[in-house]
């Protein structure tokens, strides 16, 4: 456990947080490992866990009826993959497939959700640090959309 | 008659008789094209960063950056996207075909200031081109110069340039290439992201690092702004801008952007030089 909160304390997410809180998500963490070619979470089913990438990278792929899946984004060593876990309907909107052999945390978004909810603090240092990810993914699919190596 | 010669080369609105000796197709749509001096004298040599003016007969003259190595002299190097009449005319001149050069033109990246530097590369789509002859450059000055990191984006797998190089670069000692696509398919097994999703895997000392960015100007925009972010100041960024260069040599005005002209002021910059016209709508 320890050594959880050691690794979990490390991740760029995490950074700086209050050693209180720490212990209360290491509560809700575990260490998972995922094959390459795996599926992580298929779009569509229960957002219940999200994961802190390790080693390896996942992609995040669109579903598309009749053609082969589409990669709209790669998750890499030191990220955090998934916010679905923090939001009703509680649902994945894409594919999360491991590109390489995945070593993770898994944090258990049920459990870590009940925690935010009792004790606030807690839930709104999580929702800004998340927040900030948000906001980024945000803008790189913002960028992505200019296509800016289109021709004019 | 010596005179008039001598006079006329050094002319730089007349275009010097090279042929085509090899035309590879890079991508789909980009090709690089060797050219080689007719009289069988040295190709000339240039700064890494800056272009000629290539003559297609018949078809029109273009601004082409340099692509090639600044240490071979015996011929000229360029990479060029088929975007429109006279690049299409240029990419499919044979192997022996004549091409007329004015140049070489421009201030090029200050590679004598990024000695004992880290030098950070960020490059989007053809914009590798102009900086291919700084990472040849490097690699051959090694010992002059600290990390490399060399940070690639371009719209799918397809759409990469020099790939066999990209991949060779990256396994020279003290040198980090990371290359991304926009789009990925699923047999691409890299990143997959806009350009400036490569910072986080980056191994950046922005203390003594010189960034050097070609690409779309939003691109570049983009990039500057996460530069700034990690820790860069803007003396220490430089950018290759892109105009319609018609003359090549500050007289026309084609080129002109605010006070500077990107065809002999530039096409390098660094960012501090320009960033209020970078900024401006419409400019």
């Amino acid at each position: 456990m320890e050594n959880l909160e050691r690794i979990i304390a490390e991740c760029p997410f995490f950074a700086g947080l209050d050693r209180d809180y720490l212990n209360l998500i290491v509560g809700c963490a575990s260490n998972v490992r995922f094959e390459a070619g795996a599926y992580i979470f298929r779009e569509g089913t229960p957002a219940d866990t999200f994961y802190l990438i390790r080693q390896g990278q996942v992609a995040v792929e669109i579903f598309a009826p009749q053609r082969k899946p589409l990669v709209i984004a790669t998750i890499g060593e030191g990220e955090i993959l998934g916010w679905s876990w923090l939001l009703a309907p509680y649902v994945w909107k894409f594919n999360g497939h491991a590109l390489q052999n995945i070593r993770a945390i898994a944090l258990d978004g049920k459990c870590l959700r009940a925690k935010c909810e009792a004790n606030h603090d807690l839930g709104y240092e999580i929702l800004k640090r998340l927040v900030q990810i948000i906001e980024h993914r945000l803008d790189e699919a913002r960028f992505q959309l200019v296509d800016v190596y289109a021709v004019r | 008659m010596m005179s008039a010669t001598i006079a006329l080369a050094a002319d730089p609105m007349t275009p010097q008789p090279y042929c085509v000796h090899d035309v590879a197709k890079e991508t789909p749509d980009t090709f690089t094209l060797t050219l080689q001096p007719q009289d069988g004298t040295c190709g000339g040599s240039f700064q890494p960063g800056q272009f000629s003016m290539l003559w297609v007969f018949g078809a029109g003259e273009l601004p082409i950056s340099i692509s090639g190595d600044p240490g071979k002299h015996d011929h000229l190097v360029y990479t060029v996207r088929s975007v429109g009449k006279a690049t299409h005319a240029l990419v499919s001149q044979k192997a022996g075909a004549g091409v007329g050069v004015r140049g070489p033109f421009g201030t090029g990246w200050p590679v004598g200031v990024a000695r004992g530097l880290d030098l950070v590369i960020v490059a989007g789509g053809i914009g590798l081109a102009p900086l291919r002859p700084v990472i040849y450059h490097v690699l051959s000055h090694r010992r002059d110069y600290e990390r490399l990191v060399v940070l690639y984006g371009a719209r799918s797998p397809r759409d990469l340039l020099y790939r066999k190089e990209l991949a060779a670069w990256a396994r020279q000692p003290d040198t980090q290439v990371l290359v991304t696509v926009d789009y990925g398919g699923l047999s691409w097994r890299n990143h997959v992201g806009v350009v400036t999703t490569l910072f986080k895997f980056a191994r950046l000392r922005p203390s003594r690092s010189l960034a050097m960015l070609c690409g779309p100007e939003i691109m570049m925009r983009f990039v500057v702004r996460d530069l700034e972010a990690q820790g860069l100041s803007r003396n220490q960024i430089f950018l290759s801008m892109e105009r319609n260069m018609k003359c090549a040599v500050g007289f026309c005005g084609h080129c002109q952007f605010g006070p500077h002209f990107i065809c002999k002021d530039g096409p390098v910059f660094p960012y501090a030089q320009i960033a209020a016209q970078m900024e401006k709508y419409e400019l």
